[in-house]
């Protein structure tokens, strides 16, 4: 590799030769970052400048509240250079790029899928532009228009039932992400050039399929990286060669992302782990005396900016799904380093400040890998943000670093990927709480009556006795576990046939290692049900034509979420087993099979579109969220619920598990200190003891008066008082009046 | 091994003693607090017989997230100096793990607590209720003699104490009654702070499901300005509230 002198003038000052050799940025971290011991008292706030900016956009914020979206250009299929450049305010503005030419003005994605196109324009009130109608179905083939020429009728029947759900099918599966990195540190024209010595090595081996389908890929990726160069160029920037200085790096990293968010329209378009990269070109400057530290906060302010805005075009079926816009841009900050050396840096921090420079938002959505071997200072500051902001999440650094490596990412919520050399098919999931009814019925839907899964003998005791649910779950479970693989290997094989991910590809290593996201939803629901049916007695009221559509429980039985193993090893069975039968089925491209229990705010839909379960939910009921037990049932307060999510064996689910719970402040502590204090001590417990991913919320007073005006989007609230806890939502006004001004009162 | 009655047990953070708690609330109480949010554990009666074992069964599954956490196991109630033997035993147990352990009583049965039951106790949560002696009667029918007793030999011993004091509207917040607590506790040794905590109503419906009227019923809980001037008594005598 020949090693310009522009380049070399670039690199002055880094340490190290092995990432100058090869595409290495993660050599190249270990080799220049500074480990940052420190708290938090070097942070500057917002400037006038970023303030100004953000101000501007809070407006149009409003505006886009009120008419859902802001604006659309329907005539345009994205593309990395498909629009003109955009800008907040060209001026002031230290980071530049917007996906159209204007902000918040959502693109059309068709390559994802057409109708989902047609679908959002309708909602919003907008034509589609007859001429991209006419390309997208007369002469260009769409990714939805693929994966529905391939589907079975099996799957179809298991689609619409809502036993197979949320699939990536009409548009883009997301959970992939490049290595943004990469385009700061070596230059786009070097990215070229390894991708060249790639493809080289493709051309002396039999052109198989496989081998002819990695070929034109990588040729697409080369067109990629060029057009990259075009887009910044059209900014005014020139990124063929390395970023020199901090601006730059921010600014090229940025490019490379905002590539990736041009061009897909993914469930999940997550960052990476940039902050501690970024640090190095950050310290190089201040060092150098060419930065200050508010300088380099307005970097990190404006990238976020940026972050913020990221938009897609979406149906108010997918809002209901998951709901609030989401994009999951998500930045993994922290953790340990394999030499001990932690990888927090001063950008660790000054990626957190955003949240009080800018206020608390959900993206990007900032997630710490934690250890308990992380600095104080930072566990502390990170503690400090929750309590404050309520807007990050934890995941266990100690699960992810042995089984993937230290520099690797969440993608959306809580799938971890080394970065640049792992990528995720993603499966959303199954309804298990579903599949069990199946199991009882027969494989025949409990609303619609409907045959789903392959008729087999229905249960017709008149109370349910366990073996015989079980074996009939067994071999429900065996039928999703197929029809489930069947439909992602269609939808994986469409979506990199008709919709690509050619840029976020681009910055990856050839061969990738894809794995494959299954999961599931609804397990605590199968978990005390059988709970149920095995240590009470479960009696079936079934209709006229037989279908079993009610279930009486006599007698108590324990509870997943109360540390209990009667219910909680059920559980972990119930992960064990649909795990080992997704493996069962080769998976496109040699993927990896994964699992995660998440269900993100699905859980809500889920539950509306199951019936009457065994354990006493009813029909229309929300599930709970991802891992969490059913909202009650843990009678033994949060920790007791977190220890039975942490025995969810982690590598039966490495796509993650996920809790969510949320704490009062006073449920925390008397004073903000001693708030911080507990929060870190339950993360490092937590942690301990094995648990992989946790929401912390920590409700402030506007969430509670929200939720007094809003019930239904917090049916989970819950409130402690001393040795008491309570749903808030079930009290009356006054006593929810009552709560507000005693839990948020001043200083007690 | 003796058995107790025991109305139920759970995790806290912040609310019963430091840090993240094991705590156990045994049931039966000789009080009956106007304010009490707890009525289903006046009787010792509708507790679960609960062995020291089983207890500590339960325990020891939180020991380990106890101790990276920082935290321990308090033993509340109900009044837990009512099972003073069970109740001995308990911490004594906790004691043997290495578990900081904290005592939340009322003191009416401080007399009750041996030498070798507060040597297992590294904290006492002390709720002082009232001062006025007439005023304690009227909160909870009893006594406040015994209360002050135990926090005066608490205070001997050098026992670290948590002061604890429900401020209702009406009912406790006279500044005279406020301040006697505040002078009687500003001359103990070993008080690390004091908790004002304002009077809520969300026991009510427990009132209700146990078809037993709620005296403080049209009770308005207390508000900030009040919270703020008997916060101020305790900190003007230099205590920590």
């Amino acid at each position: 590799m020949i090693t310009t002198e522009k380049t070399l003038d670039a690199w002055r000052g880094f340490r190290g030769t092995g990432w100058q050799d090869d595409i290495d940025v993660r050599g190249f971290i270990q080799d220049n970052y500074k480990p940052y011991q420190g708290d938090a008292d070097f942070l500057s706030g917002a400037t006038e400048r970023t303030t100004g900016l953000w101000q501007g956009l809070m407006d149009l914020f409003a505006k886009e509240r009120e008419l859902g979206v802001l604006d659309i250009d329907t005539h345009t299929p994205s593309s990395i250079t498909a629009h003109r450049p955009g800008y907040l305010h060209q001026n002031t503005e230290i980071i530049v790029g917007l996906q159209t030419d204007a902000p918040l003005k959502r693109a059309i994605m068709p390559n994802g899928g057409l109708r989902m196109v047609q679908a959002s324009l309708d909602a919003y009130g907008y034509e589609m532009d007859p001429f991209v109608r006419k390309v997208f179905t007369k002469y260009r083939k769409t990714h939805n228009d693929g994966v529905f020429d391939a589907y079975t009728e099996e799957i179809l029947r298991a689609r619409r039932a809502g036993i197979i759900t949320g699939l990536p099918d009409a548009y883009g599966r997301g959970r992939i992400i490049g290595d943004y990195r990469r385009v700061a540190l070596y230059g786009v024209d070097r990215l070229v050039e390894a991708k060249k010595a790639e493809r080289a090595l493709l051309d002396v081996v039999p052109s198989t399929e496989a081998v002819i389908r990695d070929r034109e890929e990588l040729a697409e990726q080369v067109r990629a990286l060029d057009e990259l160069r075009t887009m910044a160029a059209s900014y005014g920037d020139d990124i063929s060669g390395p970023a020199t200085t901090a601006r730059e790096a921010v600014q090229w990293l940025y490019y490379a992302y905002l590539a990736a968010v041009k061009e897909q329209n993914g469930a999940a378009m997550s960052l990476g782990r940039t902050s501690t990269f970024l640090d190095v070109y950050l310290q190089r400057d201040l060092d150098a005396g060419r930065l200050t530290e508010e300088r380099a906060q307005e970097l990190v302010d404006d990238l976020v900016i940026k972050l913020r805005i990221v938009r897609f075009l979406r149906t108010p079926a997918y809002d209901e799904l998951f709901s609030g816009d989401p994009t999951w841009v998500t930045e993994s900050i922290g953790g340990m380093g394999e030499d001990g050396r932690p990888l927090v840096t001063r950008t660790s921090f000054r990626f957190l400040q955003t949240l009080y420079n800018l206020g608390p938002a959900p993206e990007p959505n900032l997630t710490v890998l934690w250890s308990p071997r992380l600095p104080e200072g930072f566990k502390r500051f990170c503690a400090g943000v929750s309590v404050d902001t309520s807007s990050i999440q934890y995941e266990s650094d100690e699960l992810i670093r042995p089984r993937f490596s230290d520099d690797t990412a969440i993608a959306c919520c809580v799938s971890a990927m080394k970065v640049g050399e792992q990528m995720q098919l993603f499966g959303a999931r199954v309804n298990l709480a579903k599949a069990l009814l199946y199991a009882i019925n027969g494989g025949r839907d409990e609303i619609s009556g409907d045959q789903v899964a392959p008729p087999s003998p229905a249960i017709t005791n008149e109370y349910l006795d366990y073996d015989e649910v079980r074996v009939a779950l067994d071999r429900t479970t065996d039928w999703l576990a197929k029809t489930y693989v069947d439909a992602l290997n269609i939808i994986h094989f469409m979506h990199d046939k008709y919709s690509y991910e050619r840029i976020e590809m681009a910055l990856h290593d050839h061969p990738v290692q894809r794995l494959l996201g299954c999961g599931i939803a609804g397990l605590s629901v199968v978990a005390d049900s059988l709970s149920a049916i095995k240590h009470a007695r479960v009696r079936v009221v079934r209709d006229e034509s037989g279908l079993a559509v009610d279930y009486v429980v006599e007698g108590g039985f324990p509870r997943y979420g109360n540390n209990d193993d009667r219910a909680d090893d059920i559980a972990v069975g119930l992960v064990e087993d649909f795990m080992a039968k997704v493996r069962r089925y080769p998976a496109y491209r040699d993927a990896v099979h994964t699992q995660s229990v998440l269900t993100i705010t699905s859980n809500v839909v889920y539950g509306k579109h199951t019936g009457n379960t065994p354990d006493g939910r009813r029909a229309g009921e929300p599930f709970a969220p991802g891992a969490n037990p059913m909202n009650g049932r843990d009678q033994h307060g949060m920790v007791a619920a977190a220890l039975s999510v942490a025995k969810l064996p982690y590598d039966q689910a490495r796509d993650g598990i996920s809790l969510t719970a949320s704490v009062t402040p006073s449920g925390l502590g008397r004073t903000r200190e001693e708030r911080v204090t507990n929060l870190v001590g339950v993360l490092d417990a937590y942690v301990d003891a094995g648990g992989f991913h946790l929401n912390a919320n920590v409700l402030n007073r506007e969430t509670l008066l929200d939720a007094m005006a809003h019930p239904e989007n917090h049916p989970q609230l819950t409130i402690r008082v001393s040795g008491y806890a309570v749903n808030f939502v079930r009290l009356t006004p006054e006593q929810q009046r009552d709560v507000i001004s005693r839990t948020f009162h001043g200083s007690l | 091994m003796s058995t107790g009655a025991v109305h139920s047990w759970d995790i806290a953070t912040a609310v019963d003693g430091p840090g993240t708690r094991f705590v156990v609330f045994t049931a039966g109480c000789p009080l009956r607090c106007q304010y009490c949010q707890n009525p289903e554990t006046w009787h010792e009666r509708d507790g679960q017989r609960v062995s020291v074992d089983e207890l500590m069964a339960e325990v020891v599954k939180y020991r380990r997230f106890i101790e990276v956490a920082g935290g321990g196991v308090t033993v509340s109630g109900g009044e837990p100096l009512l099972q003073h033997t069970f109740v001995g035993q308990l911490l004594h147990r906790c004691k043997e793990l290495g578990l900081h352990t904290a005592l939340d009583t009322s003191g009416f049965l401080g007399h009750q607590a041996t030498a070798e039951l507060l040597a297992d106790t590294d904290l006492v949560l002390l709720d002082v209720k009232s001062w006025d002696p007439a005023t304690y009667r009227r909160v909870t029918g009893e006594e406040v003699a015994p209360t002050l007793a135990f926090a005066r030999r608490l205070s001997d011993m050098r026992k670290p104490m948590w002061i604890r004091f429900v401020l209702v509207p009406g009912l406790t917040d006279d500044r005279d009654n406020v301040e006697g607590i505040a002078e009687f506790v500003a001359s103990l040794n070993a008080v690390e702070r004091v908790d004002v905590l304002p009077f809520h109503k969300l026991g009510a419906p427990k009132y209700a499901a146990l078809g037993i009227p709620f005296p403080l019923a049209g009770t308005p809980t207390p508000d900030e300005e009040l919270v703020e001037r008997v916060r101020g008594q305790f900190l003007r005598l230099g205590l920590r509230a």
